[in-house]
């Protein structure tokens, strides 16, 4: 997280934790909001995002589910139909596979299968990734498979700013959104910039200019990818680091046009190579901006391994700073 | 909370009536006795009939394609429960949903033209007759996941609970969405919210070619229904007065503020799964035992015996009848197809579609 300083008064800082929950403060001021999943009252939310929230705006609106995610999730869709605008809470992406029917088959092929009549204006929140050592089943990055679906939007806030301000743009969209919070971002904490009041859910960001190589990731792998252009800086490697943001649908235009100044591209994704959202990057490049290339496209994934418990383990499975410096490097020689 | 055991005479009601539900038999009675409005249960029961007679044609003749599952046998429950609805409840179907699409008031030109995958359809063509759509009629649907609409169901009832009102969305499944976790999730949901939710399982005996005792350790579903905390009842499904009876009840005690009831209808599909079984399940004296039992004819015959049904009635609205399927058919015939160029249209709200 870079901190930014306002010129006149320093703003207290805050956690990706807290942006996230002061946009859900923000937008439980729309009468048609609400929160929905397990453990969002009482508990204050598996991770804290809504702590407090229940006690400010009451049961009805804070509302714990049992565990049984096809139906809340389903609920937050049918309750968009009906005309509110729910935030469907699911604790991991491996356990939104519960919910996948109602994600896919129902929430967003509805305004298809009716020729424009139905749509879904539900935004669905989950966390996603590694790096907390939580064995196989509370570690996965399966936003990519997401991705692939038309019909839905994918967002993947790396950001305190983007935190703070891409639930209200999801909110607008009357369209289904999902929102993949990475685990391991909930403490980073930073300064929000002032100047920002509301983001567009269109355009990649970059987040480090540079010339020599257009690093491109999103979400968790973003701190590791600016940490490996700070290493890279000293052996006079010039990084460009792009965050996605969305990865459905994806901004190519940010992304050919910064591989058409850098001429070399690596994708750090947290998912697996095979089939992954690195994949598909990597082919649209290949395909839109072949010639400009004087390398072949690298990608820093995660190992095809079910990701394991111990910290060692773990470590080796996932993107680390020094496997993509070892890319870049490769990229660039 | 109440459970029967299946009655098949129309007097299956829910057990545990209550002095507050007085005025609901009152209304029960009088739609029941009333010539002109049995007439139009009938006539409804026979659009439904008709329609999908005309659909076993087309599909032969190849004018209409994909899966396509018949309603024959089952109209009463369609009709029966839309009785106990009002323009501003909430429908979410299955994929054998052509006769909860008409009960719903879908013209028979709309719903006709989505076979045929014309822009006249009721859902452009993009649907089909698994996923017939109309969102001014609150029919939301179409679902072809068994038990897929269940949750969507709560939610547009909970959105109604947020609202307030007194909207009641009901959700028609068959018995094999029953074994799914779908339904138990929902049913828990909707019961611990006392969401206005109106559960109606068609058990037509077969989860396509399994049979209910071949799919259900306990096949009592009412009863099983019932211990989520609802009220829940078995309505012969063949009888479509006892379903409009129980329907009533459901609907005005949900509308009180009762929370979801279950409602367990009791009928039989005459014709096969779809139009792709060889139907080598059941055995045909089965088929033909449930036949006796036509809900069209149940109706007519009760209404002759009663001096209401003439057979110069009967014969005018025969032709009435297929009149209108005739005109669904020609209408969808000369329709122009969804150009292929909106393609991609649908996948996304287009511009100016703010929610």
């Amino acid at each position: 997280m870079n901190t930014r300083r306002a010129s006149t008064k320093a703003p207290p800082p805050t956690t990706y934790r807290e942006a996230l929950r002061e946009a859900l403060r923000e937008a439980l001021h729309d009468e048609r909001v609400f929160l929905m999943g397990e453990d969002v009252g009482r508990y204050g939310g598996c991770f804290g995002v809504s702590l407090g929230l229940l006690e400010e705006f009451g049961p009805d609106r804070i509302r714990d589910t049992p565990l049984s995610e096809s139906a809340f999730v389903g609920a937050g869709i049918g309750a968009a139909l009906g005309g509110m605008r729910p935030v469907v809470e699911i604790m991991t992406v491996n356990f939104s596979l519960l919910a996948l029917d109602q994600i896919l088959n129902n929430a967003a092929t509805l305004l298809h299968m009716s020729g424009g009549q139905l749509s879904v204006p539900v935004v669905i929140r989950m966390t996603t990734g590694a790096g907390r050592q939580l064995g196989a089943q509370h570690s996965h990055s399966l936003e990519g498979w997401y991705a692939h679906i038309p019909g839905i939007r994918v967002l993947a806030p790396a950001t305190l700013d983007d935190a703070r301000h891409m639930l209200a743009a999801a909110l607008a969209d009357p369209d289904p959104v999902l929102i993949f919070e990475h685990g391991s971002l909930y403490n980073a904490a930073g300064v929000l910039d002032p100047t920002i009041e509301a983001v567009d859910l269109d355009s990649a960001a970059v987040r480090r200019p540079g010339k020599d190589v257009s690093v491109i990731t999103y979400g968790g792998s973003l701190s590791k990818a600016m940490a490996a252009a700070d290493i890279l800086s000293g052996d006079g490697i010039s990084a460009e680091v792009l965050d996605l943001r969305a990865l459905r649908p994806l901004d190519d235009a940010t992304v050919m046009e910064s591989v058409g100044r850098t001429h070399r591209a690596v994708v750090v994704d947290e998912a697996w190579r095979s089939g992954s959202l690195a994949a598909e990057i990597s082919a649209r490049i290949t395909e839109q901006v072949f010639y400009e290339l004087d390398a072949p496209v690298q990608r820093v994934c995660s190992a095809e391994v079910p990701i394991p418990y111990a910290r060692q383990l773990e470590e080796a499975a996932l993107p680390q700073p020094a496997s993509i410096v070892d890319a870049v490097r490769l990229a660039v020689s | 909370m109440s459970t029967t055991t299946a009655r098949t005479d129309e007097r299956a009601r829910p057990a545990a009536r209550k002095g507050t539900r007085k005025k609901a038999s009152t209304t029960t009675a009088h739609r029941a006795t009333a010539s002109d409005h049995r007439l139009s249960l009938l006539r409804q029961m026979l659009v439904i009939r008709r329609f999908e007679e005309r659909c076993v044609e087309l599909y032969s003749s190849t004018k209409i394609r994909g899966f396509v599952h018949l309603y024959i046998g089952e109209e009463a429950v369609a009709v029966g429960v839309n009785e106990a609805l009002r323009q501003e409840d909430a429908v979410v179907s299955t994929y054998r949903e052509h006769g909860h699409a008409l009960a719903r008031g879908v013209p028979a030109d709309a719903v006709m033209a989505e076979m045929y995958g014309k822009v006249t359809g009721c859902s452009r063509g993009h649907g089909g007759s698994m996923h017939l759509f109309d969102a001014d009629r609150r029919f939301y649907g179409g679902n072809a996941i068994v038990a897929g609409g269940l949750p969507l169901a709560a939610g547009l009832a909970l959105a109604d609970r947020m609202r307030g009102g007194t909207r009641v969305t009901c959700c028609f499944f068959g018995d094999g969405a029953f074994a799914e976790g779908e339904f138990h999730e929902t049913a828990n949901l909707a019961a611990l919210w006392r969401l206005p939710l109106l559960l109606v399982c068609e058990n037509n005996l077969y989860a396509m070619g399994t049979s209910l005792a071949r799919e259900h350790a306990q096949t009592n579903l009412a009863m099983r229904a019932s211990s989520y905390g609802m009220p829940a009842w078995t309505v012969d499904g063949m009888d479509v007065l006892a379903v409009e009876a129980a329907a009533l009840q459901a609907a005005e005690s949900i509308r009180a503020g009762n929370g979801p009831h279950f409602l367990e209808a009791q009928t039989y599909r005459f014709r096969a799964h779809s139009m792709y079984d060889p139907d080598r399940y059941r055995a045909k004296s089965e088929i033909e035992q449930w036949k006796e039992r036509d809900p069209l004819q149940g109706l007519a015959d009760r209404m002759r015996s009663e001096g209401q049904l003439e057979d110069r009635t009967m014969e005018q609205l025969e032709q009435d009848v297929l009149d209108v399927i005739e005109r669904a058919v020609r209408s969808a015939e000369d329709a122009p197809a969804e150009p292929v160029a909106d393609l991609l249209r649908y996948v996304t709200s287009e511009p100016g579609n703010t929610p």
